[in-house]
């Protein structure tokens, strides 16, 4: 039987769409076993989901959905490779007009154990080496996760055109790379799984950072990206990195619902309400991210995930366990050193160590080339100088990682924060000379 | 990373140039259009219409004040808008610059709706 599991709970168009993602891999995983060309199997598999997706709701689901997808494709490709297109016009009439009997008669008795070979096989021809990362990302989205160009050119903000555009050309990277519809060589195996989860890394971020207003459908990304990594966590249990991305995206997606303000203004973490973090997305995550640390070998994605968990622990920021988060950022620094990392170790140091210690951290980074006009490192200096009681100092931290920054919900926070100082500048310059120096303030994680 | 390209251009050295010779930087300019469409880099291109065409309009006590001009003393005027997607600013450097030979390209970064808490 070749049912998917939870067809009998789809209903309406949403429920249509979810169903029609689950098939997309599995059906051009099908094509591309019986016919192999990579780039015509793919436009077809879009072609037969955008028929089901209008079919579906209004006819209801045919009795083997794979099938009638697996059937309407063939159809198309083959119709596509003899360049018929009346033909295909009315075939793709009677195949609307065809009991669902008949379709499951037709449809292909593929073995259900490769689907997910499939998938994965997939995800590495569409993170191919060959590609740049925005392709590689465009290309994931369209041809594993079923999304359509329409969808993911708005979710990047980019005209349908200009989309389709992206992804005909990736598909012919693909094909003059040479790339085939197998897994890699065992020996390259470790460093393309390394690519596919960057990709799902990059999809996760560019729906989690989406804030308000038209930006608001990009976060369906990060449903994607997690929807993905939950595949290969299920496809490659004993991969510590797998395990630790899928970790790090649910413990981060977990203070979604807290970390703007209905205008898209930017909550920092200090002082996010955490009653509204999603409790059931943490407990995943930490009991993921618990588990693998425990057997597989360390890696940056199991280590970011184990210092998300001790924030979302923390059910206040004042209880953050702060030592245990420098120990872990060393740890980090020791597996993959980059500017970033310092950046995030000297916010912990500062909590640990005081404000003066996590400022020493960051003058390390100033000769580094790849920091200069990054906002981080002003946003993260402003805001240990604010810590330290140093107002003026932090203000033009502020001011100048305000105008670094190219996102405007980060420009306006920076703005705030720095106006803040001011105002309280001029508030304590009127007041008494006696009067207490300012409470420290919390720092938030950058 | 999202850029516009603003290009500023003389109008009289365009109304002054041989016709072979403004054949030849139309045929760069369209060469670049062409394969930045194809890149998938080109979000959009825009020609200005003639600076003598332009209008201001200034919001006094609630009603639009509309005024011809600014006719700007400025030999360059803004002629062409480009909207590029690319990887890096070196990128649209790369692809702006054979269109600078006799106007002046500018790259502005627009900004992004999206952030991350600090």
């Amino acid at each position: 039987m070749t049912t998917p599991q939870g067809v009998e709970g789809v209903e309406g168009v949403e429920g249509v769409e979810g169903l029609l993602r689950e098939l997309a891999p599995q059906v051009l995983g099908a094509l591309m076993r019986r016919y192999g060309q990579f780039g015509d199997c793919e436009d077809a598999v879009q072609e037969a989901l955008l028929a089901a997706a209008l079919q579906w709701p209004e006819e209801g689901l045919p009795a083997n959905p794979r099938g009638w997808l697996i059937t309407v494709a063939s159809r198309r490709l083959t119709d596509e490779l003899r360049g018929d297109s009346a033909r295909r016009q009315r075939e793709a009439r009677a195949a609307a007009l065809l009991p669902p009997e008949a379709l499951h008669a037709l449809s292909p008795d593929e073995d259900r154990s490769s689907d997910e070979d499939d998938t994965l096989t997939l995800l590495f021809l569409c993170c191919h080496p060959a590609l740049s990362p925005a392709s590689q990302v465009a290309l994931t989205l369209r041809a594993v996760g079923g999304l359509t160009t329409a969808q993911i050119a708005r979710a990047f903000l980019v005209p349908e055109a200009t989309m389709a555009q992206r992804i005909s050309r990736a598909k012919g990277s693909i094909k003059s790379a040479g790339a085939r519809f197998s897994m890699p060589p065992e020996e390259e195996r470790a460093e393309r799984l390394r690519v596919v989860l960057h990709v799902l890394y990059l999809i996760f971020n560019e729906g989690y950072t989406a804030s308000s207003g038209p930006d608001l459908q990009r976060a369906d990304l990060t449903t994607e990206a997690i929807r993905l990594a939950r595949d290969i966590h299920r496809l490659l249990p004993d991969d510590g990195e797998v395990a630790g991305l899928l970790a790090l995206m649910l413990l981060t997606d977990a203070r979604r619902p807290a970390r703007t303000l209905p205008d898209g203004n930017l909550i920092p973490l200090a002082e996010q309400d955490r009653r509204r973090w999603i409790q059931d997305l943490i407990r995943e995550g930490v009991a993921l991210v618990t588990a693998t640390l425990s057997r597989a070998p360390i890696g940056p994605y199991q280590v970011q995930a184990a210092i998300a968990a001790i924030h979302d622990e923390a059910s206040r920021a004042e209880e953050t366990d702060w030592p245990q988060i420098v120990v872990l950022y060393e740890l980090l620094a020791g597996i993959s050193p980059n500017p970033m990392v310092t950046l995030n170790q000297a916010v912990a140091v500062a909590m640990v160590d005081g404000p003066e210690a996590g400022l020493d951290l960051l003058a390390t980074l100033d000769a580094d080339e790849r920091m200069a006009d990054n906002h981080r490192l002003e946003a993260v200096r402003a805001h240990l100088l604010e810590m330290a009681g140093d107002p003026a100092a932090a203000r033009a931290s502020y001011r100048t990682a305000a105008r670094r920054t190219t996102s405007l919900p980060e420009q306006r926070y920076l703005e705030a924060r720095a106006a803040r100082l001011v105002e309280a500048g001029q508030t304590r310059s009127k007041a008494i000379a006696t009067e207490p120096p300012p409470p420290r303030q919390r720092v938030a994680r950058p | 990373m999202k850029y516009v390209v603003l290009i500023y251009s003389n109008p009289s050295t365009w109304e002054t140039m041989p016709a072979a010779e403004r054949d030849r930087v139309m045929g760069i300019h369209n060469r670049l259009i062409r394969e930045l469409t194809e890149s998938g880099e080109l979000l959009r291109v825009d020609g200005l219409a003639h600076p003598t065409a332009t209008k201001s309009v200034r919001l006094r006590d609630g009603a639009p004040v509309v005024t011809d001009g600014p006719f700007s003393e400025a030999k360059e005027q803004l002629a062409g808008v480009w909207a590029l997607d690319v990887d890096s600013i070196e990128r649209a450097i790369e692809v702006s610059a054979p269109v600078a030979e006799y106007d002046t390209v500018e790259i502005r970064q627009l900004m992004d709706l999206s952030g991350l808490e600090m």
